[in-house]
């Protein structure tokens, strides 16, 4: 936390957590989509789907997924400009389990070039967010870092491919994980780095032949 | 944040080199963010104009989503404008209040607001700096020294006990508000650090134990006249923190006090609408007739 996170951000309102916090979460969303969407099926979990409507939280979800940010003044109109976009959007009402935090969504999201995404994540107060799976896999993304998505099949080598095009490119690696659907299956990398990933490493590291996607999360 | 900040200790720290407290606060800052103190100011000054903006929205009358307030803030502009002499408490108070008013109301309708240190909270800091700014004549310079001096105090609440009313209660919201407020408003009258502190401790302790009990769930009722009571708690705290009375219990642990306090809070009254005014004959009514028969949002037509 600096000294920015407590005065600030720049907001619509009504609520850091249930507006600023949800267009976080939109953004985050779409980037890992890859693609602009063009159907979105939205879950909304605990406080989220009791009082969304008058916190605004589903206008700020489709701001995000818009790629909008969250001092952006077309919020309350943000269905509209979805419609005119080809985006369309379904909300419902889920339940993510008690240890689900209370202001949690699923985001279901199919792109404009047929790309299928499935985020989960909840909003964790002033505006801040957290991504707790991606697909079928757990994961920790705050948005906060530059990071790097990247599903692959699971086989030996891949992980040092994607780190050496990182390394030759000057970027370094803070944290990362890995995790798999099963052995030899889908597999998804999560990067943390110090420095913005590049254009040219992401598209190196997507042009890898074990790769399948390659995705830059980074808001503001 | 794993570290618990001391204020206590950065008063000390301001008072032992001779500096302002908004001096220390802009050293401090610029060297944890590794940049220079030009630049964290005009950072801090860019804030400004969109706090403004917000007071000037609330000022056009907007009604909030959930239709239970707007309107407000026109109503004290006109009766301070019409009738100053009937006034109560005062120019500056009655500023206060007015401009507490237009930013809760303009954050309720889904305006451009700053968040400090939250949405629900946003009134209180802007309300009591251009209120001072105008009746004391400061600059932007100034005020953005202020908003530097809140956010410090703001920092170390979250850090020691929390800013959020889910976990705290409104305490954590406009209580924290209040108190960041009281600091920067005693640094801008010439305070000395160890004043700021005394302001804060007291700010937060007329705050302490303040639900979050919003009818309907939303950023409406009691949110946005809580934010004109907390910007006359700020006034108050720096007044008597000016005129040299001190605060029995040293402000590090009233901010202690403010988070157990918090946790002990019942979830009922933690942000849930589920206690308090949210509870009442009246208030439920409200959250029946805004959600009642929609089945929240099940399709996306609003």
């Amino acid at each position: 936390m600096n000294i920015f996170d407590v005065i600030g951000p720049i907001m619509i309102g009504p609520s850091s957590s249930h507006t600023a916090g949800a267009v976080r979460l939109g953004n985050v969303a779409r980037l890992i989509l890859g693609e602009a969407v063009r159907e979105a099926r939205i879950g909304l979990h605990g406080s989220f789907a009791e009082t969304h409507q008058g916190h605004g939280t589903d206008l700020a979800l489709v701001a995000g997924l818009l790629g909008w940010a969250t001092d952006d003044l077309r919020i309350p109109r943000s269905f509209e400009f979805a419609e005119a976009a080809g985006l369309t959007v379904a909300f419902s009402e889920i339940h993510l389990g008690e240890l689900a935090h209370p202001n949690s969504v699923r985001f279901e999201l199919t792109g404009q070039e047929g790309g299928r995404s499935e985020v989960t994540g909840a909003s964790i107060g002033g505006g801040r967010v957290l991504v707790t799976r991606v697909d079928d896999f757990p994961v920790e993304l705050t948005g906060d870092f530059a990071t790097l998505l990247v599903t692959h099949r699971d086989r030996p080598g891949v992980i040092s491919l994607v780190t050496g095009v990182l390394g030759h490119q000057g970027i370094n690696i803070a944290q990362m994980r890995v995790s798999r659907e099963q052995k030899g299956a889908r597999a998804l990398m999560v990067l943390e780095t110090d420095q913005t990933v590049t254009d040219e490493a992401l598209r190196a590291i997507a042009a890898l032949p074990p790769v399948e996607a390659a995705r830059r999360i980074q808001i503001d | 944040m794993a570290q618990k900040l001391s204020l206590q200790q950065w008063i000390a720290q301001a008072e032992e080199k001779n500096l302002t407290f908004a001096r220390f606060c802009l050293q401090r800052q610029a060297t944890d963010m590794e940049t220079t103190e030009a630049a964290l100011l005009a950072r801090m000054e860019a804030l400004l104009p969109v706090m403004r903006d917000s007071v000037q929205a609330g000022l056009r009358g907007q009604r909030s989503i959930g239709g239970l307030v707007g309107g407000d803030a026109v109503k004290m502009e006109a009766f301070r404008a019409g009738n100053p002499d009937k006034s109560v408490v005062g120019p500056v108070l009655s500023e206060a209040i007015t401009m507490a008013l237009a930013v809760g109301e303009a954050n309720a309708s889904m305006g451009r607001i700053v968040a400090a240190p939250t949405a629900g909270s946003s009134g209180v800091l802007p309300a009591v700096l251009f209120a001072l700014g105008k009746s004391h004549g400061l600059s932007d310079r100034q005020l953005g020294e202020g908003l530097l001096v809140a956010g410090a105090i703001g920092m170390v609440v979250a850090s020691r006990a929390t800013l959020s009313g889910a976990a705290g209660g409104c305490q954590a919201e406009c209580g924290a508000a209040a108190a960041m407020a009281a600091g920067a408003a005693v640094d801008l009258c010439g305070g000395r650090p160890a004043q700021v502190g005394e302001a804060v401790a007291m700010a937060l302790k007329n705050m302490l134990g303040l639900v979050c009990d919003p009818v309907a769930g939303l950023v409406e009722v009691p949110c946005v006249k809580r934010n004109a009571g907390a910007a006359a708690q700020a006034l108050v705290a720096a007044e008597m923190a000016l005129a040299g009375i001190k605060s029995v219990i040293p402000v590090d642990e009233v901010i202690d006090a403010m988070g157990s306090v918090g946790a002990a809070l019942p979830a009922t009254l933690r942000e849930t609408a589920r206690g308090g005014l949210a509870e009442t004959p009246t208030g439920r009514e409200w959250a029946k007739k805004l959600f009642a028969g929609e089945g929240k949002g099940k399709d996306a037509s609003r």
